[in-house]
C-alpha cells in the first residue's frame, strides 16, 4: 500500500493543514511574546519602548493578579468538584432501568448546548435576580429575604452557572463509560459475594478511572478560559471578586489598552495551561494505538 | 488458464526478510493449500501473488505472462479475504456485481452473472439486503460471489474460514471443496488449519518462516513427510516423537510415531506407560500416556478400550509406520 | 445485561431520574415559558403557565433586527465548518491511509495548538484584526473559528477513517477499481457518516463559541453569542424578550445536539472515550 507516489500524495493532502496550524500557533504566540517586552499602549501611541521584564513585575506586583489567580483556581476546582461528583450520580442513576431513558437523557444534556452568554443571562435573570429570580420567589415563599447573588456571592454564582453548563458534558461521558462495563465481570463480582459499595468502588470506579481523567483534563482547559459568564453578569465584580486571569487580561488589553501588560498575562496563562496540557496529551496518547 | 508460477520470489519489509527465495509452481485447476504456523509468511506469499505487496526480488508469472509489476486489478485474480471485506453501503447484489461495474460490464450481462452466482451459492433471497443483515455464512458466501463472477483465472482465499464457528467452518469447507469441483478453476488457500488442509488440497505448501517445508499431496505428506516439522504439523492429534534409546535403536536421533500407529495392549508391548486422561468417544478413544522413562504421548484406539487413569499400557508402533529422523530432523 | 428489576424498582429509579434530568433542564423550561408570557407576566412572580403570547418574538425582530445576528450566526458557524473540513478531509484521510512515523506526533501536537489559552493571543490577534480590516467581519470570523477547531476536525475525521478496514480498499482493488473508483465507490460512502458527524459537531462548538464573536465583532457581524451577550444589563431588554431572543438563539442547536450526542462524547474528547 505505501508506494512511494501515495507517500508524497500524502504528503500533499497533510501540507495544508499542517501549515494553517503552523502559522495560526507560531505567529500570534510570537508576537504575544514580542509585545510582553515592550511598554506599549494603544491609548498613548507612538511611546512605545522595550520594557524588559516590567510588565511581568507589574502584572506580578498587582494584587488583583493574585486575586485571579486564585479565582481561576477556585472557579476551576469547584466547577470540576460538583460536576465530576453530580456527573458519577447522574450517570449512574440514568444507567438504571427507567421509563423514557431517551427523553432523560436528552433533558440532562441540554445544557451543554445552550451558548455561554445565554446560559449566564438565564441564570442572572430568570433564576438568581434578587427580585424577579425563581431563587427569590423560593425564598420569598418561605418568607426569607432573597439573596442578591451576584453582589454577595459572584464567585459562587458563575460557579453554578459553568458547573450547571458543564454538568451534562460529564455526565455524557461518564455515562459512555458506565455503559462499555462488562456486565459479565459485575456479575462475576456478584458471585463472589460483594456487595454493591463494593462493586461500586471496585469495579466501577476503575473502570471509569479514565473517562473522569478526561473529563477532569479537557474542562480544565475549557474552565481556564472562562470568559462569557463573567462578562454578563458580574462584570468582575465587585471589585476584582470574579474577575479570573482570562478576564483580567481581556480588561488590561480591551478596556485599559495596555497591550504590553496584556501579552506579558498572555503568557503566563499559557503556561498555566500547558502544565494541564501535558498531562492530557498523556491520556489521549495512549488511546491512540 | 490459470497456472501460476513463482520464481525465487524473496519480500522483505525494510530490514525484516519475511520470505527469503520461493520457487513454486502451481497448475492450472490445481486446489493449492499454504499452510503453516502463525507468522509463517503464507499470508504474505498470498499477498505478493495477488499485487497486493511489491515482489522485493525475483518474478511471478501467470499463465506464462510476467505479472511482477502489474496491479491486482490487471492479474485477473479473485480474492476473499478474512475479514470477508464487503462493501457495507452496498447490498449483496452491489457487492457481487462491483468488479463486473469496475470491468464496465453492461448492465443485463452483471445482472445475469449475479443471479447465476446467487443461484451457486444460495443467495438468491438475500440480493437486497446489505452484509451487516447477513449471518457470518452468508457473508462469506457473498466475498465467494464477489470473486466468481468476474470468472478469474485463479481464486485466492485467505484464511475465509477462521471467523466463522466450528460447525460452520465444516459446511464452508465442504462448500469450498464443491465449487471447486464444478469451476475446476485454481485456487489458492490459506489456512494455519492442518484439517483444513488435509480436506481440501490437491496439493499442500507446508510454509515455515518464509521457506517451503515439503510441497505434496495431502496423502504424501502424512505418509512421507520430509523432516520433523512437516511430520508434526500434519495429522491430528500432533505426531508423537520419541528420543533417546528407542529412538537409537532404530538407527535414528528422534522416531516419530502417529498416535493411530499404536498396536495397544495391557499385557506386552515394546513401550510401557501410565495413562493419564483417557478420552472415550464411542469411536476411538484418546490415550495420554506418560511413557517410562520416555515423554508424554498421545495414542488413539480405534473404538473402546477400557482403561482409565492410572492403567498400565504397553504400546507397539505398526511395521513400517514408524518415521526416522536425524539430528537436524530430516527424514532418515 | 439485560437484568430483571421489579417493576417497583424501576419506578422509583424513574421518579428520581426524572426530578434530576427536570431540574437540570428547568433553567430551560422556565426560559421557553418565559418567553410565552407577556412583559408584565413575566416580572409578577413565580407562574409555570404563560398566556402563550407570542408578542415578545416579534418585538425582538421588530426592535433588534433579530435576523441579522441569526443569520451571521449560520453563516460563520456553516462556513467556519466546511472551510475546516476542506482542509481536514485531505490531511486527516493521509494520516489515516498512509500513516508515517511521525503522524503520531503530528495529531499530538495539533491537539497541542488548541489547548492554547484564548486569551494568550488576544492582544495580536485584535490587533491584526484592527489593522487589516477583518474587525466585525463575517470572513475574518469565519477564518478565525475555522482555525480554532481545525484541530479538533482533523482528530475526528482521523477517528473515524481509521475505522475503515484496510481489507475492503484491497478488496476494492482486486476488484479492479482505480483510485480514481476507489475513492468514488468504496471509501466516500464509507466515509460519510464520519464526516457528517463531524460537520454536527463542529457547527454546533462554532455556533456556541463566545469569546472570539464577542472581541472581534461590534454590530456588523457579530453572530447570536455577540448579539445576545451585548444585553448583559436588561435595561433595554426585559424578561419576556430576553427570553425570546435565548430560545432562538439556542433552539437550533439544541435540537442538532440531541442528534449528536454519541459525536459529541467522541469529538470532545478526541476519540479518548468511544
Amino acid at each position: 500500500m505505501a508506494t512511494r507516489q501515495t507517500q508524497s500524495l500524502a504528503r500533499l493532502m497533510r501540507a495544508p493543514a499542517i501549515i494553517l496550524l503552523l502559522i495560526w500557533m507560531l505567529v500570534p504566540l510570537g508576537m504575544t511574546l514580542y509585545y510582553s517586552f515592550l511598554n506599549y499602549n494603544l491609548l498613548s501611541p507612538g511611546t512605545t519602548s522595550w520594557a524588559g521584564w516590567f510588565n511581568y513585575q507589574y502584572f506580578y506586583t498587582d494584587p488583583a493578579f493574585f486575586q485571579s489567580i486564585w479565582n481561576t483556581l477556585v472557579l476551576v476546582l469547584g466547577v470540576l468538584l460538583i460536576t465530576v461528583c453530580g456527573g458519577i450520580a447522574i450517570a449512574l442513576l440514568i444507567d438504571k432501568p427507567i421509563f423514557g431513558q431517551g427523553i432523560v437523557r436528552i433533558l440532562v444534556i441540554s445544557p451543554f448546548f445552550v451558548m455561554p452568554p445565554v446560559a449566564a443571562l438565564i441564570w442572572k435573570n430568570m433564576i438568581m435576580h434578587p427580585s424577579y429570580g425563581v431563587f427569590a420567589d423560593i425564598a420569598k415563599f418561605f418568607g426569607a429575604t432573597p439573596v442578591d447573588w451576584f453582589a454577595q456571592y459572584p464567585l459562587l454564582s458563575i460557579i453554578l452557572i459553568v458547573a450547571w453548563q458543564w454538568l451534562p458534558f460529564a455526565t455524557l461521558i461518564l455515562l459512555t463509560a458506565l455503559q462499555s462495563l462488562d456486565g459479565e465481570q459485575v456479575e462475576a463480582a456478584e458471585m463472589d459475594g460483594a456487595s454493591a459499595f463494593a462493586r461500586f468502588t471496585h469495579l466501577t470506579l476503575p473502570h471509569m478511572s479514565r473517562a473522569i481523567t478526561v473529563v477532569i483534563l479537557i474542562q480544565t482547559i475549557f474552565l481556564l478560559g472562562v470568559y462569557a459568564e463573567i462578562l454578563v453578569t458580574t462584570n468582575g465584580g465587585p471589585g476584582y471578586a470574579s474577575t479570573n486571569l482570562t478576564y483580567l487580561i481581556y480588561r488590561a488589553a480591551r478596556l485599559n489598552f495596555d497591550i504590553g501588560g496584556a501579552a506579558a498575562g498572555g503568557i503566563i496563562a499559557v503556561i498555566l495551561a500547558n502544565i494541564v496540557a501535558i498531562f492530557l496529551m498523556r491520556a489521549v496518547g495512549k488511546n491512540l494505538d | 488458464m490459470g497456472s501460476i508460477t513463482l520464481k525465487s520470489v524473496r519480500k522483505a519489509f525494510g530490514e525484516v526478510e519475511v520470505i527469503p527465495g520461493v520457487d513454486l509452481e502451481i497448475n492450472e485447476g490445481e486446489f493449492v493449500v499454504f499452510v503453516g504456523p502463525s507468522g509463517c509468511g503464507k499470508s504474505t506469499l498470498l499477498r505478493l501473488i495477488a499485487g497486493l505487496e511489491d515482489v522485493t526480488d525475483g518474478q511471478i508469472m501467470i499463465d506464462g505472462k510476467n505479472v511482477t509489476d502489474a496491479s491486482p486489478a490487471k492479474r485477473g485474480l479473485a480474492m476473499v479475504f478474512q475479514s470477508y471485506a464487503l462493501y457495507p453501503h452496498m447490498s449483496v447484489r452491489k457487492n457481487i456485481a462491483f468488479p463486473l461495474k469496475m470491468a464496465k460490464m453492461p448492465e443485463a450481462e452483471r445482472e445475469k452473472r449475479v443471479q447465476h452466482a446467487a443461484g451457486i451459492l444460495n443467495l438468491t433471497d438475500y440480493l437486497d439486503r446489505r452484509p451487516g443483515q447477513l449471518s457470518g455464512g452468508q457473508r462469506q458466501r457473498v466475498a465467494i460471489g464477489r470473486a466468481i463472477v468476474r470468472e478469474p483465472s485463479a481464486f485466492l482465499f485467505d484464511e475465509p474460514l477462521s471467523n466463522l464457528d466450528a460447525a460452520l467452518r465444516v459446511n464452508m469447507r465442504v462448500e469450498i471443496s464443491e465449487l471447486h469441483k464444478k469451476l475446476a478453476t485454481t485456487m489458492i488457500y490459506v489456512t494455519h488449519d492442518q484439517v483444513e488442509a488435509m480436506t481440501m488440497a490437491d496439493k499442500i505448501v507446508v510454509l515455515r518462516a518464509g521457506r517451503i517445508e515439503q510441497v505434496g499431496s495431502p496423502l504424501e505428506l502424512y505418509r512421507s513427510p520430509a523432516n520433523r516439522f512437516v511430520g508434526g504439523f500434519i495429522g491430528s492429534p500432533n505426531m508423537n516423537f520419541i528420543e533417546g534409546e528407542v529412538a537409537a535403536k532404530m538407527g535414528a536421533h528422534a522416531i516419530g510415531v502417529r498416535p493411530e500407529h499404536f498396536h495397544m495392549s495391557t499385557s506386552d508391548g515394546l513401550l510401557g506407560g501410565t495413562v493419564g486422561v483417557a478420552e472415550h468417544l464411542g469411536s476411538d478413544t484418546f490415550l495420554h500416556i506418560d511413557l517410562d522413562n520416555g515423554p508424554h504421548i498421545i495414542a488413539r484406539a480405534e473404538g473402546e478400550f477400557p482403561v482409565h487413569h492410572g492403567d498400565r499400557v504397553y504400546l507397539t508402533p505398526q511395521e513400517g509406520r514408524v518415521y526416522r529422523f536425524d539430528q537436524n530432523g530430516l527424514a532418515i | 445485561m439485560a437484568r430483571a428489576v421489579s417493576r417497583n424498582t424501576k419506578i422509583g429509579y424513574t421518579i428520581a431520574a426524572w426530578f434530576v434530568a427536570l431540574l437540570i433542564f428547568f433553567p430551560i423550561l422556565y426560559t421557553i415559558i418565559t418567553s410565552l408570557k407577556t412583559e408584565q407576566e413575566a416580572i409578577s412572580g413565580f407562574n409555570l403557565i404563560p398566556s402563550f403570547t407570542l408578542q415578545s418574538y416579534e418585538d425582538v425582530q421588530s426592535q433588534y433586527n433579530y435576523i441579522r445576528p441569526f443569520m451571521n450566526s449560520v453563516i460563520i458557524a456553516v462556513g467556519s465548518t466546511i472551510l475546516a473540513l476542506i482542509v481536514a478531509i485531505p490531511a486527516a484521510w493521509a494520516m489515516a491511509f498512509s500513516p508515517t512515523k511521525r503522524t503520531k506526533d503530528i495529531l499530538m501536537w495539533m491537539l497541542s495548538t488548541k489547548m492554547m489559552p484564548a486569551v494568550a493571543v488576544l492582544v495580536p490577534i485584535y490587533l491584526i484584526f484592527l489593522r487589516t480590516g477583518l474587525m466585525d467581519t463575517r470572513i475574518g470570523l469565519t477564518v478565525m473559528l475555522m482555525l480554532i477547531n481545525l484541530p479538533i476536525v482533523v482528530w475526528m475525521l482521523y477517528t473515524y477513517f481509521r475505522e475503515i478496514p484496510g481489507e475492503i480498499l484491497e478488496a476494492a482493488r482486486m476488484d479492479g477499481a482505480t483510485l480514481g473508483q476507489e475513492i468514488v465507490y468504496v471509501l466516500t460512502p464509507m466515509a460519510v457518516p464520519g464526516i457528517a458527524s463531524t460537520l454536527l459537531l463542529n457547527i454546533i462548538l462554532a455556533w456556541n463559541e463566545s469569546f472570539w464573536t464577542i472581541q472581534l465583532t461590534t454590530t456588523n457581524a457579530a453572530p447570536l453569542s455577540a448579539f445576545i451577550a451585548s444585553f448583559s444589563s436588561p435595561q433595554g431588554l426585559f424578561w419576556a424578550k430576553l427570553s425570546a431572543a435565548s430560545v432562538m438563539a439556542i433552539a437550533p442547536i439544541l435540537i442538532m445536539g440531541w442528534f449528536s450526542q454519541k459525536q459529541l462524547v467522541r469529538g470532545l474528547t478526541f476519540g479518548a472515550v468511544k
